[in-house]
């Protein structure tokens, strides 16, 4: 009753005026920077940094609204990567099926969501540390099996040559045209969250994280809302995966390895779990640091191969001392500013 | 024992069942239609027998890691790296001294120590805070995985073994029949025996500890219901520090055993951090007999299944674990 009164008094806002400035202005720097930025940038950099922040966004989907922290989605995006090595052209021919994409894009996808299905079907019968222990011994297996298996996933040596199709007559690998592939599908995935989270299913998801035994008793399926959740985030993913596949032009075993599937987490939980923006900014100070760390270490007469260990220290620095990421110490910060007086300096009562 | 044959008589007699039939296959020279289907008697062994030093091995591993995790809820991803760690540092400690049996109480001292170290310094900061704990065990791991590739760079090593231990031995169980007739006895490598002799020496320790001392009491009332110990007037922190101290010690023996008769090398952390987090899994959270149990039934399957279905031994962990999780949640002997 308190919003109809509410609404009648207040000025109905266009949707564009309730967007942050700042956000029109990412947005616009977003959309122009092929004018003012280099191949490498481009490519290696914005490129890795959306397809990594779509991998981290699907965890941070499944973390920062279903309560459940899932190490699974790595080995999803691996596995859309394989389905499109598999089912589309690769330089293993006599595995690849070399289908066209119109089939073997949604069909990757697909048998990714699939498998984060039944993952998640699994993994939905424990809660919290359990589910992480569960999705990384399955993570692990998935990543032994592809080592081990020849007839289907090329063992040790993976595919190579996996490029994505010429479509429209444009090579989807050159920078600017892959630029602006990883932005679009990281807007829509990253809009797809934002709508789904907001939509009636998020938030009975967000409700089954907050309290499953009361959401159970309104009469809210908790299980099919949570295996829907895996689902879902499976197949942004996977979208990520196939991206991945496309900009590395291969695809092997260690794509899925531990370390990447730490990676992930470290990058969804360095942004923040709170909010979709998170992933992003964790994949982008994890590339940059990926990026640029060598560079750095020799400086200082280290090794370059020590950016793990830097990766590492960050990591348990941002878990030790802002277990909210990024996001987090902005928005403590902001509360803290918030609360000066802007004239005086002082705080306000 | 008894409890569980009255309450669940059919699955009792399933397990003794297929318990007879394995006994039957062991002991009972093959006969010759029975080489044919399953392939030589000799191979079955080997495999049964490495399966289980495998699970052994495996067992004094997991056990360290289910005790923390069942009484701390913590979930120390980093474990993987300790047994490592021990690995390479009993690795230097048997070639400076030559003593391989000096490299035991040396490694479990010092990873005790870290164990110390870690559960005092970082994870009693952070009590209670499951998630943050487990993230803080993933960052450790990936730090220490790069320190060790570091110090001990990427190729892979092997502890040598003392020579009372190396060469085979002849166990009182027929392989086969040679030519002329005469019975032929499984040859085994010692070492493996001794492996599974430790292990079941340790794993008999640690339950008459767990169940006949006052340690081992307030260990068990801890992993039961933590709150109410401590509301009894039990420092418990020494207790979880006496529990991270060991559990982080058997990783680093366990990581001498393995580098024994396996090798050290990178990826071996992960290899025993996927053995623990599976036998774990399967055996129940927090265990000691559900870790002997699971990491018996892993150890067979692994190695079985290098056997028979070579691309595919991982698939049969792997189901083992989802019918496991669909069926018992808990574990086998979870509770």
């Amino acid at each position: 009753m308190a919003d109809i009164t509410k609404s009648r008094t207040d000025t109905p806002t266009l949707w564009v005026e309730r967007v942050h400035p700042a956000v029109w202005a990412l947005g616009l720097v977003m959309l122009f920077m092929p004018a003012f930025a280099n191949g490498f940038w481009l490519f290696q950099v914005f490129g890795w940094t959306f397809i990594l922040g779509m991998i981290a966004l699907s965890l941070m989907f499944l973390a920062g609204y279903g309560g459940m922290v899932s190490l699974i989605q790595m080995t999803v995006a691996a596995l859309g990567g394989y389905g499109v090595a598999i089912l589309g052209p690769s330089g293993v021919a006599q595995i690849s099926l070399g289908l066209p994409w119109w089939l073997y894009v949604p069909l990757a996808i697909a048998i990714a969501a699939l498998f984060a299905t039944l993952v998640g079907a699994l993994a939905v019968r424990t809660e919290g540390i359990y589910t992480i222990m569960i999705t990384l011994a399955m993570a692990s297996a998935f990543f032994y099996f592809t080592r081990q298996n020849y007839g289907i996933f090329n063992g040790y040596s993976g595919f190579n040559l996996v490029v994505p199709p010429q479509l429209f007559g444009v090579d989807w690998r050159q920078p600017v045209p892959f630029y602006y592939l990883t932005l679009g599908c990281a807007a829509l995935a990253y809009a797809a969250v934002v709508y789904v989270a907001r939509s009636p299913f998020g938030l009975a998801l967000q409700g089954t994280r907050d309290n499953p035994r009361r959401m159970a008793a309104l009469g809210f399926n908790v299980t099919a809302h949570r295996i829907a959740a895996y689902t879902f985030a499976g197949a942004i993913a996977a979208v990520g995966g196939i991206l991945l596949v496309w900009q590395n032009a291969q695809i092997a075993p260690g794509t899925a390895g531990l370390p990447a599937v730490f990676d992930i987490l470290v990058i969804a939980v360095v942004g923040g779990l709170r909010r979709p923006s998170g992933a992003f900014v964790g994949a982008f100070i994890y590339v940059l640091l990926r990026t640029f760390s060598p560079d750095v270490l020799t400086a200082f007469g280290l090794s370059n191969e020590r950016f793990k260990m830097l990766i590492g220290f960050g990591f348990l620095a941002m878990v030790v001392f802002s277990p909210d990421g990024v996001l987090g110490l902005w928005d403590r910060w902001r509360a803290r500013a918030g609360r000066r007086d802007p004239l005086t300096g002082k705080e306000r009562g | 024992m008894q409890r569980y044959i009255q309450r669940n008589p059919v699955w009792s007699a399933v397990l003794a069942l297929l318990l007879a039939v394995l006994l039957w296959l062991v002991l009972a020279p093959w006969s010759q239609g029975m080489e044919d289907v399953l392939g030589r008697k000799r191979v079955f062994l080997n495999a049964v027998f490495s399966g289980i030093t495998l699970g052994a091995l495996y067992f004094l591993v997991a056990s360290g890691f289910t005790l923390i995790f069942g009484l701390m809820r913590n979930v120390n991803l980093a474990h993987g790296s300790l047994y490592l760690l021990g690995g390479y540092i009993g690795f230097e400690v048997s070639e400076a001294t030559g003593s391989w049996l000096l490299a035991f109480p040396v490694v479990f001292v010092l990873i005790a120590v870290l164990g110390l170290l870690l559960q005092h310094q970082v994870f009693r900061r952070m009590e209670g805070q499951e998630l943050r704990q487990t993230m803080v065990t993933i960052g450790l791991s990936v730090v220490l995985a790069d320190v060790m590739l570091w110090i001990w760079g990427g190729q892979s090593y092997t502890i040598f073994l003392p020579d009372w231990l190396s060469g085979p031995m002849t166990l009182p169980i027929i392989s086969g029949t040679g030519r002329g007739g005469e019975v032929v006895y499984l040859k085994f490598p010692m070492v493996r025996m001794a492996i599974l002799f430790a292990a079941i020496v340790i794993g008999v320790a640690m339950w008459l500890v767990l169940n006949r001392t006052r340690l081992g009491m307030l260990i068990r009332a801890g992993v039961d219901d933590r709150d109410m110990l401590t509301a009894t007037g039990i420092r418990i922190q020494y207790v979880f520090l006496a529990v991270f101290c060991f559990g982080a010690g058997m990783a680093g023996i366990a990581g001498i055993v393995g580098g024994s008769f396996q090798s050290l090398s990178p990826g071996e952390d992960t290899r025993f951090l996927l053995a623990s987090l599976v036998v774990v899994i399967v055996g129940g959270m927090g265990s000691i007999p559900g870790a002997a149990i699971g990491a018996l039934i892993i150890g067979l399957a692994e190695q079985i299944g290098l056997v028979y279905a070579p691309t595919y031994s991982v698939v049969f962990t792997f189901l083992i674990m989802a019918v496991v999780l669909a069926f018992r949640p808990q574990g086998l002997l979870g509770r």
